[in-house]
């Protein structure tokens, strides 16, 4: 049970992580446009067929 | 019949074009389509056709052709960048799904000299990048028309920025409200699976430190509009929706802050997370539904052409920008290319589509002397048009503006919610305390958590989002098909109407003179008749003429015409006097005498010096879709009352004609005036119809006013709403669209005051948790948007096949 010591402000590190790589994305215009982004992940597969 | 297999229209009959795609042949509909087809296959670009998951817009080859004839004009938008290259965003309309985002982004990529282009599928629009040195904006363009896309530079670069910027701002709150519940959740997890007893004082601190760490950024960045807008709302001295919502947080967060540092009570960051994340996705939902409107609407004005064709004095057209047209000039519109301003056509004739207005999408026939509005598609043929106004003075821009302008107008029934709501809020905090009271006799442990539940359960968000949702979806709706509100009230007042008191000339009838009647004396033949009285009324600007264009005039010379004001027109026809006009004046010139029965309609007869020629009884042409109107009408239940100034005779034959069964004529504006106010002293809720010219003192009293004619200034009409579409119907069509509206938003209060009726008994008796009163009064939101969006699903199918058969 003294793991929780560690691994719980490690876990919070994780979060507030979390939340600034968030912030950071949203603010980077990464979710400006929320109807297209489900599919870009075919696109890149397709690249790298072609690549 | 096969659909093609690129825009997935019908394809005629024997069509030869073809294309293999993936080794399958594919039928074409056009050679448009093959051109863009084989485009995109040359370019390995076929993968397209794979993930689309809709059709292609048809290619836009006429449209586009008078479109890149203009992109040298328009260079001067791109805004240069920091390496020197120069950037423009492109409005794309045909922009349906990730598949064309892609295959709009990879066409662009393999142009020489475009360093970046990327696609916003959302916002339909291409931000493109080149390189000055290398290709134009006109390169770029038509890449796009290859591929099938119409594109214009998109302006109101700085709304789009605070649209984005609004969206960012909310997204990033939810975001940090998500994640911080999940955490939250993980941290009470803990305490929530611990033997009887708990985990043991220093574990449980440590969670609660822990949940305590997760929700702070919660309650201090992502509620914080919550605090902002009650504070607000305390200040102006009201108890908003966001009272209780941000009294709930703040008071469960200080507690179970209390809690954590005494390690004594319970602690609910996790209820108060979850409470935070589903408020702000209500919020978000409601955001992207606004913004999708405000895109809507600029992307009506992104219609119109930036450039138009002007002609010189001596006949030569030049390209030049809209805005530096002024009114009196000329310019050229190629058949197919959306109208640039407003004007008057000097000549050609055409089928203009006026969608974009009316929201009618047949073709309508426009003649020299006709007027035609900016943003209307031309048809067919090239008209020379006068300009009367460009830019924000066009009715297009009018329109948009007083659309704006209403849905800025909070409607009486959204304010007595509002009302409602404060005093609901204020009934809220009562009872919360209350409960709170009695708890703290019973069971003091339990009385905070109690009473917060009451505070969450019973929020009225669902009674202040019932009704501004179902309106703004409803007014919408009506916009598209022709119906301008410009008030608030007006849906509310239309769904109890009983009593419609409407004008004839201009409302029931277009205002427009049309032949109804040929009589000719015996021996003359009709076409002779009418063959005089046309060479006669040719080229006289009068209404009375105007129904003679188009009949065959006679061949003989027309000498020493006079018109004679309010009698009729004379002239030497082939040697020979001859008049045409009111039978009492030409009795008096050559002593013939006429019979005429009297009845709706205008005589007018036509003779020589030696005898009668006949006569001819001129009628206002009806309005497309009156009769249908009054029927809808009627049948909805609403007494239908012709009121008019006209010849009681001629109102009399047109309501039996119509079926309308009250009718008065010879009225003066007061008398009209008059017997709005006789059925308003009888408690009846009327509607006034008129054309908003002769009858703004009746449009002006009554409760709720529509004017039809789309003549008129309409930043000087007083009626509350305007009839933009020529169709009657829209009237019927409107009354029908509120009541329906009225039904939900019926149906959505009763919802909201049932559940918060059992909700709140339920909550304050401690049957209900937080988190399930936070998971009750989100749902409840939820289901009355949900609601208030079935008002919008036919008309927005319709909108959608518009956007289709346009682009």
């Amino acid at each position: 049970m003294e793991s929780l010591y560690l691994l719980i402000p490690l876990s919070l590190l994780l979060v507030g992580l979390a939340l600034a790589f968030w912030v950071w994305a949203v603010r980077s215009g990464q979710y400006d446009d929320l109807d297209r982004e489900g599919a870009r992940i075919l696109e890149d597969e397709e690249e790298a067929d072609r690549g | 019949m096969a659909d093609c297999f690129h825009c997935g229209q019908p394809v005629p009959a024997g069509s030869p074009y073809q294309v293999v795609v993936a080794g399958v042949l594919r039928p074409l509909c056009c050679a448009g389509c093959q051109a863009v087809a084989e485009t995109i296959l040359e370019g390995g670009l076929e993968a397209f056709y794979r993930r689309r998951t809709a059709p292609a817009p048809p290619p836009p080859e006429r449209v586009q052709a008078a479109l890149l004839e203009e992109a040298d004009a328009l260079e001067d938008l791109a805004v240069p960048c920091a390496d020197g290259s120069l950037a423009v965003e492109l409005a794309v309309p045909g922009l349906h799904c990730a598949a064309c985002a892609w295959l709009v982004e990879r066409r662009l990529a393999a142009e020489q000299g475009v360093v970046e282009a990327s696609a916003n599928l959302g916002a339909r629009r291409v931000r493109v990048r080149w390189d000055p040195g290398r290709t134009g904006l006109g390169a770029v363009l038509r890449a796009l028309a290859q591929v099938g896309y119409a594109a214009v530079p998109a302006r109101a670069a700085e709304e789009e920025r605070a649209l984005a910027r609004e969206s960012r701002d909310l997204l990033t709150r939810l975001g940090v409200a998500g994640i911080g519940m999940m955490q939250a959740g993980l941290a009470a997890l803990g305490g929530y699976l611990a033997p009887p007893g708990g985990v043991g004082a220093p574990w449980e601190g440590l969670l609660r430190l822990a949940g305590l760490a997760v929700a702070t950024p919660v309650v201090g960045f992502a509620a914080a509009p919550f605090f902002r807008n009650a504070w607000r709302g305390l200040r102006a001295g009201r108890a908003g929706m966001d009272l209780p919502v941000a009294l709930a947080i703040a008071l469960a967060y200080v507690a179970s802050l209390h809690a954590t540092l005494t390690g004594r009570g319970e602690t609910y960051f996790d209820s108060l997370a979850m409470f935070t994340f589903f408020l702000l996705l209500g919020r978000f939902l409601e955001l992207r539904l606004r913004h999708r409107n405000a895109r809507e609407a600029e992307g009506l004005s992104s219609l119109l052409p930036a450039t138009a064709l002007r002609l010189g004095p001596d006949g030569c057209s030049e390209r030049v920008p809209v805005a530096r047209l002024s009114p009196g000039e000329r310019v050229l519109v190629p058949g197919g290319a959306v109208i640039p301003c407003d004007g008057r056509i000097l000549c050609g004739a055409s089928e203009v589509v006026e969608a974009v207005l009316t929201g009618e999408e047949r073709p309508a026939v426009r003649r020299p002397g006709d007027l035609v509005r900016a943003g209307t598609l031309n048809g067919p043929n090239p008209l020379e048009v006068e300009v009367a106004a460009t830019g924000g003075r066009t009715r297009l821009a009018q329109v948009l503006d007083l659309a704006a302008r209403a849905a800025a107008e909070r409607p009486p029934l959204a304010l007595l919610a509002d009302r409602l709501a404060g005093r609901f809020v204020v009934a809220v905090l009562l009872a919360a305390a209350g409960v709170f009271a009695a708890w703290w006799l019973v069971e003091p442990e339990r009385a905070l958590w109690v009473a917060l539940s009451v505070l969450v359960v019973s929020c009225p968000c669902a009674l202040s989002l019932a009704t501004p949702a179902a309106l703004a979806v409803a007014t919408g709706g009506l916009r598209r098909r022709g119906f301008l509100v410009r008030r608030g009230h007006v849906l509310e007042a239309l769904a109890g109407v009983q009593r419609l008191l409407i004008d004839k000339t201009g409302t029931l009838t277009l205002g427009r003179m049309a032949i109804a009647e040929v009589r000719p004396a015996a021996g003359v033949s009709e076409e002779r008749l009418l063959a005089v009285a046309a060479a006669l009324e040719r080229g006289v600007d009068h209404p009375i003429a105007r129904a003679f264009e188009g009949v065959a005039a006679a061949a003989e010379p027309v000498d020493g015409r006079r018109v004679l004001p309010g009698r009729g027109i004379e002239a030497v026809l082939g040697g020979e006097w001859v008049a045409c006009g009111a039978a009492s004046w030409v009795e008096e010139r050559f002593g013939h005498r006429f019979a005429l029965p009297d009845g709706d309609g205008t005589w007018l007869v036509v003779a020589s010096a030696a005898s009668p020629l006949g006569a001819v009884r001129l009628r206002d042409r009806l309005r497309p879709g009156a009769a249908a109107a009054v029927a809808e009408l009627s049948a909805q239940g609403i007494a239908v009352e012709l009121v008019s100034g006209d010849r009681p005779e001629a109102v009399a034959a047109l309501a039996a004609r119509l079926g309308i069964r009250r009718a008065a004529g010879g009225l003066r504006p007061e008398d009209k005036l008059q017997r709005l106010e006789d059925c308003l002293a009888r408690g009846e809720r009327v509607l006034a119809v008129g054309d908003g010219i002769n009858d703004l003192p009746l449009l002006a009293r009554a409760p709720v006013s529509v004017a039809v004619g789309a003549a008129a200034d309409l930043t000087r009409l007083t009626a509350d709403a305007v009839l933009l579409a020529e169709d009657l119907r829209g009237l019927s069509r409107a009354v029908a669209q509120a009541r329906a509206t009225r039904r939900v938003i019926r149906q959505n209060l009763s919802w909201a005051l049932l559940y918060n009726g059992l909700a709140l008994p339920a909550a304050a008796l401690g049957l209900v948790p937080p988190w399930a009163a936070a998971l009750g009064m989100s749902a409840s939101s939820l289901l009355v948007v949900a609601n208030a969006l079935r008002l919008a699903n036919p008309v927005e199918r319709e909108a959608v096949r518009w956007k289709v058969s346009t682009c």
